[in-house]
């Protein structure tokens, strides 16, 4: 089925994750339809697209021929309509059960019966999203890592009634543009967020209970088990407020309390401490520059 | 900065032959011991003594959160059976004295290693963080959420680490892994330190064949 896809969409793609997964089919020479709502979003994603394929040129990771034909299989839209000649379609829009269930549900109406529809969602049931479609067993779960476009990694997990041709073809197509899948359950975080976001918010809980600070606790877990960042840094990456809604898409599913919203988080977010973003988190910036602990 | 080695047994932070055992003098101002055991000396400015998963207040005694003296804990971080990692965990109390503090880790610093100040709480800074992230992957596992490989893979190149949990956690040992989450699992009673089956598989076929 794999040979199949041809035209690949992305509803999305003026966010951060949908525009690195539209990077990803169009460098594979995939026809390539970013769709998102609003149309400056769309022509900001499309520019910050050029200038990554540029420095793909500067840095002779592509060729300039590469970087004209991976732009020329890009187009964008604002009309879900538009996506009808889809063979695959990858959501990443807000991570929200009813937003992607009425998505799916109008991406019903308008592709064809052989579409593929496949999830970005980091932490919600492959199953669940696609309850509200009329074509269940074409759904399934594609989690690509931050930043798309860089990360080799993605979690493919099949819901309850996705069928195995399908859910064949979907890895396919992953293992045809270059990333690295492996398979698992149809379970809340899959892997990744399953085990990191209770993983952070026990280092948050620990600066909380006074063990250390936040500066010698990402030493420690840099220095002694050899991660890239500590986990309060990684923290303030990806935001306070993203942590907040990871534990509360987490916790109500599986009441681990170690996924419950840390009472310091809460109060960090609430004071505006959200981060790197923010210039200020668990550690404070200065133009990007991180000074402290 | 001189440090004497006062050695009570096999030290895990420096296996025999390390340059720390090797570099030091005989008599200093800071001792340092090793191998499960300490002394007090309030004439040194700094008696610094090795921790396994024992708290300081252990060797020091404990006073209603007003605890402090020269003497100090230390491990340095070790995955198990694996080599000793560069990384030194300092252990202090709430009124720990500070210029001991600023030798302990003047001495550590100059040996090479990072340092991490900790306070004197069950597990530390690493294990305290760490081992319920073991707990939780060996449940995956049993759960079939998916391959130890693929979870494995799935923490090298989602999330940069240089190893998985699984491997991780075998390769230094799945008894190792017992014995400190349930160390940690008797202090805070909270059901991530409790050890997954596996590693409670692996520690009751240990104690079968000793």
């Amino acid at each position: 089925m794999t040979s199949q896809i041809k035209t690949v969409g992305v509803c999305g793609a003026a966010g951060t994750m949908g525009a690195g997964i539209a990077i990803v089919a169009a460098r594979a020479g995939f026809k390539t339809i970013c769709f998102d709502t609003g149309e400056d979003a769309l022509a900001r994603a499309r520019k910050q697209t050029e200038g990554f394929f540029g420095k793909s040129v500067e840095r002779a990771k592509m060729t300039e021929a590469d970087q004209s034909a991976a732009l020329a299989k890009l187009s964008a839209t604002t009309q879900i309509a538009d996506l009808a000649d889809c063979d695959l379609v990858i959501e990443a829009v807000f991570e929200d059960l009813k937003t992607k269930q009425i998505l799916l549900e109008q991406l019903d109406d308008v592709c064809p019966s052989h579409t593929l529809f496949a999830s970005n969602t980091s932490t919600l049931s492959i199953t669940e999203i696609a309850s509200g479609c009329a074509r269940q067993d074409k759904v399934v779960g594609m989690h690509f890592c931050l930043p798309a476009q860089l990360m080799k990694l993605i979690e493919m997990s099949p819901g309850l009634n996705t069928s195995d041709e399908s859910f064949q073809a979907a890895w396919d197509w992953t293992v045809q543009v270059g990333q690295m899948p492996v398979r698992t359950q149809d379970k809340p975080g899959f892997i990744l967020n399953a085990l990191l976001v209770p993983f952070n918010n026990d280092a948050i809980r620990a600066v909380e209970a006074g063990v250390a600070t936040a500066g010698d606790i990402d030493t420690a877990i840099k220095q002694g088990l050899g991660y890239k960042m500590g986990p309060l840094e990684l923290i303030d990456l990806i935001g306070l407020d993203t942590q907040v809604r990871l534990c509360e898409a987490f916790y109500p599913i599986t009441h681990d309390p170690r996924a419950a919203t840390p009472p310091l988080l809460s109060r960090m977010v609430a004071a505006g401490h959200l981060g790197r973003k923010a210039g200020r988190g668990f550690y404070q910036y200065d133009d990007n520059a991180m000074f402290g602990g | 900065m001189d440090y004497a080695i006062i050695s009570h047994g096999p030290s895990r932070s420096f296996p025999d032959g390390d340059d720390f055992l090797t570099n030091a003098v005989r008599e200093a101002s800071i001792t340092v011991h090793v191998g499960g055991g300490a002394e007090a000396d309030t004439a040194k400015t700094a008696v610094l003594v090795e921790l396994t998963t024992e708290c300081l207040g252990v060797y020091t005694g404990e006073d209603a959160g007003k605890e402090g003296s020269n003497m100090l804990g230390f491990a340095r971080y070790r995955n198990g059976d694996d080599p000793p990692s560069n990384l030194i965990e300092l252990v202090r109390q709430p009124n720990s004295d500070e210029a001991a503090l600023d030798a302990a880790r003047a001495v550590f610093e100059g040996a090479g290693f990072q340092v991490a100040i900790s306070a004197d709480q069950q597990g530390r800074i690493i294990d305290r963080l760490v081992r319920p992230k073991y707990n939780d992957a060996l449940r995956f596992l049993d759960e079939g959420l998916a391959a130890a490989a693929d979870i494995d893979l799935t923490c090298r190149l989602g999330l940069g680490y240089a190893d998985g949990p699984i491997e991780r956690v075998e390769r230094g040992g799945l008894v190792h892994h017992y014995e400190v989450s349930q160390r940690l699992f008797e202090t805070y009673g909270t059901p991530g330190y409790a050890p997954a089956r596996r590693a409670q598989v692996a520690k009751q076929r240990a104690d079968n064949n000793e």
